[in-house]
């Protein structure tokens, strides 16, 4: 086994195990925590996948920015145990099989090898990632200066917008 | 030579996805489905890289910082909506959250 597959189960494990940390932990904080581990080993699959520039911005902007902000309301309302009520027996009889359903279709369709995805395992693993950090901001500054400049927007509507909705009225 | 399979991306990004739609079903805590839709939004990112990997197009990565871009702007509102409930209803259990229930 070579390194990249180590490196890549290494990282899948440690995803796995976050999310179902996640799902099992009755601390929102520790909810949180874990999911910030999932957020760095994708990260690091970034890496793996040539994609410097967003393993960057997804430490900086999720692990970092978005995640701070959801243990700071955390915090601020002084959030503790979960309480569990009794699931209904549609949630329990027919929740849990669809959506693990759901999870093992997607599953087998991701892995069976599409026309696309055979040639491109052969074909693809010559990019010159040295250089894609350049040619991305090449695109996202020429071909996709419209949205960039619309995302600007979005994120003043939004700091607006929280801004309204978190205000006490008097 | 030894460069992992995209489909094995893909299916980590389908258990990733699933695990985080069984999240926002069945967690209880308001900051927890937030959480979970999180997790959801970061499968997507990671089938999105590993598709930009697969075609060796770079569109997939802009459309990957698109989503982050989103994503921050969705948890910065979320969260404001998290706390007007909290101050209006005194509990982040969405099960207490049922003014529009039958």
């Amino acid at each position: 086994m070579s390194l990249p597959f180590i490196l890549f189960f290494a990282f899948a494990v440690i995803a796995v195990a976050g999310a179902l940390l996640l799902i099992l932990a009755r601390e929102p904080i520790h909810s949180a925590l874990s999911l910030v581990l999932v957020m760095i080993s994708l990260a690091a699959l970034y890496l793996l996948l040539g994609a410097e520039f967003i393993a960057a911005v997804q430490i900086i902007v999720y692990a970092g920015a978005v995640m701070v902000l959801f243990v700071f309301v955390i915090m601020l309302l002084n959030a503790g145990m979960e309480e569990r009520t009794n699931w209904s027996s549609i949630a329990k009889y027919a929740g849990v099989p669809l959506g693990v359903f759901l999870l093992l279709e997607l599953a087998h369709w991701m892995a069976r090898a599409g026309p696309g995805v055979g040639i491109a395992n052969g074909a693809a693993r010559a990019a010159n990632t040295a250089v894609s950090t350049r040619a991305l901001s090449a695109l996202l500054f020429q071909k996709y200066l419209f949205p960039f400049e619309a995302t600007s927007i979005l994120i003043l509507i939004a700091v607006l917008g929280a801004l309204v909705l978190a205000k006490r009225d008097e | 030579m030894s460069v992992v399979p995209i489909s094995y991306y893909l299916v980590l990004s389908a258990v990733l996805f699933g695990m985080g739609a069984v999240a926002v079903v069945f967690k209880r805590n308001i900051i927890t489905i937030f959480m979970a839709i999180e997790l959801m939004l970061n499968a997507v990112n990671l089938a999105f890289v590993a598709f930009a990997r697969a075609w060796n197009q770079l569109d997939g990565l802009v459309f990957v910082f698109f989503v982050i871009v989103v994503a921050a702007a969705e948890a910065a509102v979320g969260l404001a909506i998290v706390i007007t409930i909290v101050q209006n209803r005194q509990t982040l259990n969405v099960e207490r959250v049922n003014l529009l229930k039958l």
